[in-house]
């Protein structure tokens, strides 16, 4: 089935098809509700096929211990002391962001491996990986994954799939606190902003929303009961962009090279009409000796007065 | 005066370089399909995108390997000497042909050096970079910054790199006889003077002057 609904595509230079225009959906992930039963982590495990090598307990939690190619979503368990002295059990639910300017679709150079939906989601299509893991490069939030078995970047699909028919994502219809939801974005949002409501007046004064600007907002979106430090929750980027460092190497700097090997050849080639080769007179093989007979007009004469007493 | 030619590379020398060329090519081109989408089509000369990327570093890897072969080979001779600054300082002449006013020079001339020098270091940072961008053996030792690092790194040394090989390139066209010298070995003694003529000194230097003619034998 061809994707009408494509608003960006991975090393592609013209515009994607895109004359769908779909609302923008986001799921919500509240912290403050999540009680760490990883049901969510099940739930897109079964949904997607997908069986991780069951690990060690390191004595943690978290469970696996990380994010892997066939693990897209985890728990990370933080416990975090408050200056009052009492211990907060912080939840996060990890996986793709889907962020609206996806580092990963700048950084992949393969066209058509990563490419972000209409309505924000951001899929990466395997048929078009070619395993180099650039998209790591470039993901500020560190979520995907390279496969050792295939070689290929695997994430959080936001259960495209789902999506696409009409569905919430798996760990969204499983979630038994309601913690985790989906819907447009606007209406999103507009939910969180009442739970912020709840939670001030639970005197959680510095909860709020997390949707960061530096990634153009995202699709996946937490509230926190913290959100002025969102590092508490294991590491969570407080103002998550684009590296510099990436940007340099996948914007403009490329083009301008490209430009420049271009302009070398060019400069070259030009040389070579104006100022032509550079050949060497060769003298291996002196003029033989001059034997045709020379008319010489007497009148003329040539005098070299240091001629014949030079050395 | 002989009119005998002169080796300017021994056969180890020239397959050194060849082989280098070769590398560089394949690497190069394989490379520029993961530089720019632009350039992606080149992928198809490898058979697609993942054995691009799976051919890439282990091309690159050979061609620092021999690349290292010629820097054993051609290093002394690529010391700078006093003449190599005043022949850069007249770099537009050499431009234009008008080598008179310019010093003769050793086996190599200052621009051939700088590439030389250029060349090394291109080289030491696309093997160090690439080694940490290596996703299937090597990247999970590296953190996230080194990582992009690495990738910038290595993208700018790749270009200065290809940069600095079409000027050799075009030098090797401009220059009549220098690609014939890395090809069969030898060049003409006039070819020699003219380029190089300190390295000319040198290498006819235990040449005694022409015997005076005699009668003997004949």
């Amino acid at each position: 089935m061809a994707s009408q609904d494509i608003v960006a595509r991975s090393a592609t230079t013209t515009v994607p098809s895109s004359v769908r225009n779909l609302e923008e959906v986001a799921k919500l992930i509240d912290t403050t509700k999540c009680i760490g039963c990883k049901a969510c982590q099940v739930a897109c495990s079964e949904w997607n096929e997908l069986r991780d090598e069951v690990g060690h307990n390191h004595g943690t939690y978290d469970n696996p211990q990380d994010l892997t190619a066939e693990t897209w979503t985890l728990m990370r368990f933080t416990e975090h002391e408050t200056d009052a002295g009492n211990l907060e059990w912080l939840i996060r639910k990890d996986g793709c962001m889907h962020c609206a300017e996806p580092g990963c679709l700048a950084a992949c150079p393969s066209p058509g491996a990563i490419i972000k939906h209409a309505n924000g989601i951001v899929d990466f299509n395997q048929d078009h990986c070619i395993g180099c893991g650039y998209c790591i490069t470039g993901c500020p939030f560190n979520i995907p994954r390279i496969s050792q078995k295939d070689h290929k970047a695997y994430k959080c699909t936001l259960c495209s799939d789902r999506v696409a028919v009409g569905l919430e994502p798996a760990c969204v219809k499983t979630c038994p606190t309601g913690a985790i939801v989906f819907g447009s974005k606007e209406d999103m949002k507009e939910h969180a902003a009442e739970r912020i409501v709840d939670l001030k007046s639970r005197g959680f004064d510095n909860a709020g929303l997390y949707d960061p600007a530096g990634v153009g907002g995202t699709h996946v979106m937490y509230v926190l009961h913290h959100a002025d430090t969102p590092t508490l929750y294991a590491g969570l980027p407080s103002d998550p962009a684009i590296s510099p460092l990436v940007s340099l190497w996948k914007g403009v700097s490329k083009p301008l090279a490209l430009l420049a090997m271009g302009a070398a050849v060019l400069a070259g080639f030009f040389h070579y009409v104006r100022v032509g080769p550079n050949r060497v007179e060769e003298d291996e093989h002196p003029d033989p000796p001059d034997t045709s007979v020379h008319t010489v007009d007497p009148s003329v004469h040539t005098f070299d007065p240091r001629g014949e007493d030079r050395p | 005066m002989s009119n005998k030619t002169i080796l300017r590379y021994t056969a180890n020398q020239r397959t050194n370089h060849w082989l280098v060329a070769m590398l560089f090519f394949m690497a190069g081109l394989s490379g520029l399909a993961l530089f720019h989408p632009a350039l992606f089509w080149l992928s198809n000369l490898f058979g697609g995108g993942p054995w691009t990327r799976i051919l890439h570093p282990f091309m690159g890897v050979l061609m620092f390997v021999l690349f290292l072969g010629l820097v054993f080979r051609f290093w002394r001779a690529n010391y700078f000497i006093a003449n190599d600054r005043t022949w850069l300082r007249r770099i537009d002449r050499v431009l234009v042909n008008d080598e008179d006013s310019v010093p003769p020079v050793g086996k190599y001339n200052a621009g051939q050096k700088l590439l030389f020098w250029t060349l090394l270091l291109c080289m030491l940072v696309l093997l160090f970079s690439g080694l940490v961008i290596w996703r299937a053996y090597f990247s999970e030792y590296f953190g996230i910054t080194s990582l992009r690092w690495a990738m910038l790194l290595h993208a700018l040394a790749g270009f200065v790199l290809i940069l600095s090989i079409i000027v050799h390139i075009y030098a090797g066209i401009w220059i009549k006889g220098s690609v014939s010298a890395m090809m069969h070995g030898w060049v003409s003694r006039a070819w020699a003077r003219k380029h190089h003529e300190l390295w000319y000194r040198e290498v006819t230097r235990d040449e005694r002057p022409d015997p005076p003619m005699r009668k003997k034998g004949h």
